[in-house]
């Protein structure tokens, strides 16, 4: 079985990212970067279905500026056998993604298709489900629990108030939540190693995807700051400021 | 420009990707297993058992030790090591490293001077973390002048016959083995020789130093020879050839105590400029006064200097010889760039820094250990102005 998992270069969640003073966008200059922490459970989950003998191969691939390949590699470092990067220095949206996505599901028949549920930074929680839409594949979003067997994948998912199990026919697509498992770290002679692992390269117009954004940022701004809170008298007074100030009860 | 402990790092033309890559996954791991209980094994005065094989896994215990043994050497230059002293020292609690990383000291003579089947033994199990290996130089007597020691090794039979006690030994308490110099001829260097001495032998006896300024989760021991029985295999290296072996050891040690020392003032910084920009005094930010400006300038210019000097001598440990009167000399910048920033980051951070449970504090604490060990400030200069011929 051949798994196809998708990773995104993101600012890596540690830092504090700040909007450019013109506020056209988030400062991500001399940032350190990572790849995207669902992305990170994605490749896992794939090295865990590699390590049961479910998947024989593992391809990780990312898309964006020629950087992106640090995160294929780390990718590689994690126990995926080779890499692909679509090199792209345009902002990537989602369809675009996902179109690209498409034709490289179309070149490699995987028969599994991991993501993240969303990434850190535009939070679009949309590539999996275009995806799917795209390619006619199942999809089995939010996955906190994947069990492949008989040709079929079952998905447990998490949904409002409670667990949903899908069961899918392969060739099918799988989009990670946060409690899918623990990723682990890349062994330092794992990441030697990773050196020597292929990495084929492509652009989007290789792909036959134009790739030029169709939504456009307008502005960037910080969010407010908190306020400092106040100290009230009693429960009568709590109970007022409820009702006539924040209107919530 | 920031000053957090990335953006305070110099750059570096000769850290690859991989290097970076190593720094991430370390990181991850420090973040994860490390960071948020640290506080607490100092408080306890321990590290959990647990932590040793966790860290041979990612690859911290095998970093340039051999790889018949177990280590990782493929590829690995110094900057691999720097880096996860780097960032095991962004922890801020010294006895960390002298507790998981003390194989670093104990294991080298006897990789590098030791019988084959001792190697077999004992590098192993000490790289994968299941048993600990430490260094006995020190002795009640004294601990610089390594000529003058005490401990006495007799050869009778298949055995020698150890006798005398060593001090100060950290990793002491929890080791398995102590590479263990002893006398076993006449007086001076060449009386000196080093034997493995296994602690679970009759006679071995310990008491543990904990009462400590600083590393406190280290387990730091002074350890009882009477009359122990130890087999001929066990010597490392010649008879009358330990003082070799001793000084050998030196160089590797020394880098790693100036990486932390520079990686602690650099924390020390780090923490200093982020309660600068946000606490308010006299209606203006602290980093907005003066004499705060001119500190945190002070501690960055030091610390330049430190970084700069860290990468000369480790370009000449990658080309084969570091000139160990230069060594020297970065060990006695780097301790007393770490005690100043340690004291003006403690003045910035005021009475917060004088409380508990912060890497400020805990880093005050750790500067004497580090302006003492591994040779202290005053044998420092004495050995550089001898290597420079003066």
């Amino acid at each position: 079985m051949k798994i196809l998992v998708a990773v995104k270069r993101v600012v890596d969640y540690n830092v504090k990212v700040r909007p450019k003073s013109d506020g056209t966008d988030v400062d991500i200059a001399n940032v350190k970067m990572s790849i995207n922490p669902f992305c990170e459970i994605a490749v896992e989950e794939a090295v865990r279905l590699k390590e049961k003998g479910v998947a024989t191969e593992i391809i990780a691939i990312s898309m964006g500026p020629k950087q992106a390949q640090e995160q294929v590699r780390t990718a590689l470092a994690l126990g995926a056998d080779r890499g692909i990067l679509v090199e792209s220095d345009e902002d990537l949206q989602p369809l675009a993604i996902a179109k690209m996505l498409k034709a490289i599901v179309e070149k490699e028949s995987p028969d599994l298709v991991i993501l993240g549920k969303q990434a850190i930074d535009g939070d679009n929680n949309q590539t999996g489900q275009m995806l799917g839409a795209l390619t006619s594949m199942p999809q089995g979003t939010f996955a906190s629990e994947v069990n492949v067997a008989d040709g079929r994948v079952s998905v447990t998912r998490e949904i409002d108030g409670g667990l949903q199990t899908v069961n899918l026919s392969l060739p099918a697509i799988v989009t990670t939540d946060l409690r899918l498992n623990e990723p682990r770290y890349a062994s330092l002679p794992n990441i030697m190693k990773a050196k020597r692992k292929p990495m084929d390269t492509f652009t989007p117009e290789d792909l036959g995807v134009d790739a030029t954004p169709r939504v456009k940022t307008l502005s960037v701004e910080p969010p407010a700051e908190r306020k400092a809170g106040i100290k009230v008298a009693d429960v009568a007074e709590l109970v007022d400021k409820l009702k006539n100030e924040a209107k919530v009860i | 420009m920031s000053l957090d402990f990335d953006s305070a790092r110099l750059s570096n033309p000769h850290l690859t990707a991989e290097h970076e890559e190593w720094r991430s996954q370390i990181r991850r791991f420090i973040e994860r297993e490390v960071m948020p209980f640290a506080a607490e094994w100092d408080e306890a005065g321990k590290v959990p058992d647990e932590l040793w094989p966790k860290a041979a896994e990612i690859g911290i215990l095998g970093l340039g030790y051999p790889e018949a043994y177990g280590g990782i050497t493929e590829g690995i230059d110094a900057w691999y090591i720097n880096i996860m002293t780097e960032e095991l020292s962004r922890v801020g609690v010294g006895g960390i490293f002298a507790s998981l990383l003390i194989h670093g000291i104990g294991l080298p003579p006897v990789l590098n001077f030791a019988s084959e089947a001792i190697k077999q033994e004992v590098a192993p199990p000490v790289l994968d973390g299941r048993k600990r290996i430490s260094l006995g130089i020190t002795e009640p007597s004294g601990g610089s002048d390594v000529a003058s020691l005490l401990t006495t090794a007799k050869h009778e039979g298949d055995y020698y016959i150890v006798n005398g006690s060593k001090t100060f030994i950290s990793g002491g308490m929890y080791a398995n083995w102590v590479s263990t110099a002893v006398r076993t001829g006449g007086e001076g260097p060449a009386g000196i020789s080093m034997l493995l001495i296994p602690m679970d032998l009759e006679g071995v006896s310990r008491t543990a130093l904990d009462r400590k300024q600083g590393w406190w989760c280290s387990d730091t021991a002074t350890i009882y020879f009477d009359n122990v029985k130890v087999p001929i295999g066990n010597l490392i290296g010649k008879e009358g050839q330990g003082f070799k072996v001793i000084m050998n050891n030196f160089n590797s040690e020394r880098m790693s105590m100036v990486v932390q020392m520079e990686a602690y003032s650099r924390v020390c910084l780090e923490e200093a400029v982020n309660w600068a920009q946000q606490r308010k005094t006299f209606g203006k930010r602290l980093a907005d006064h003066q004499v705060i400006r001119h500190k945190i300038a002070e501690m960055k210019q030091r610390i330049n200097a430190c970084q700069a000097m860290i990468q000369h001598c480790t370009r000449e440990i990658i080309a084969g010889s570091v000139n160990a009167g230069d060594l020297a000399m970065l060990k006695v910048q780097c301790s007393q760039t770490m005690e100043f920033c340690a004291r003006e980051a403690s003045q910035i951070l005021g009475g917060a820094s004088y409380l508990r449970d912060n890497r400020v504090e805990r880093i005050y604490r750790e500067v004497r250990v580090q302006a003492i060990g591994g040779g202290s400030e005053e044998i420092m200069r004495d050995l550089a102005s001898r290597q420079y011929g003066l």
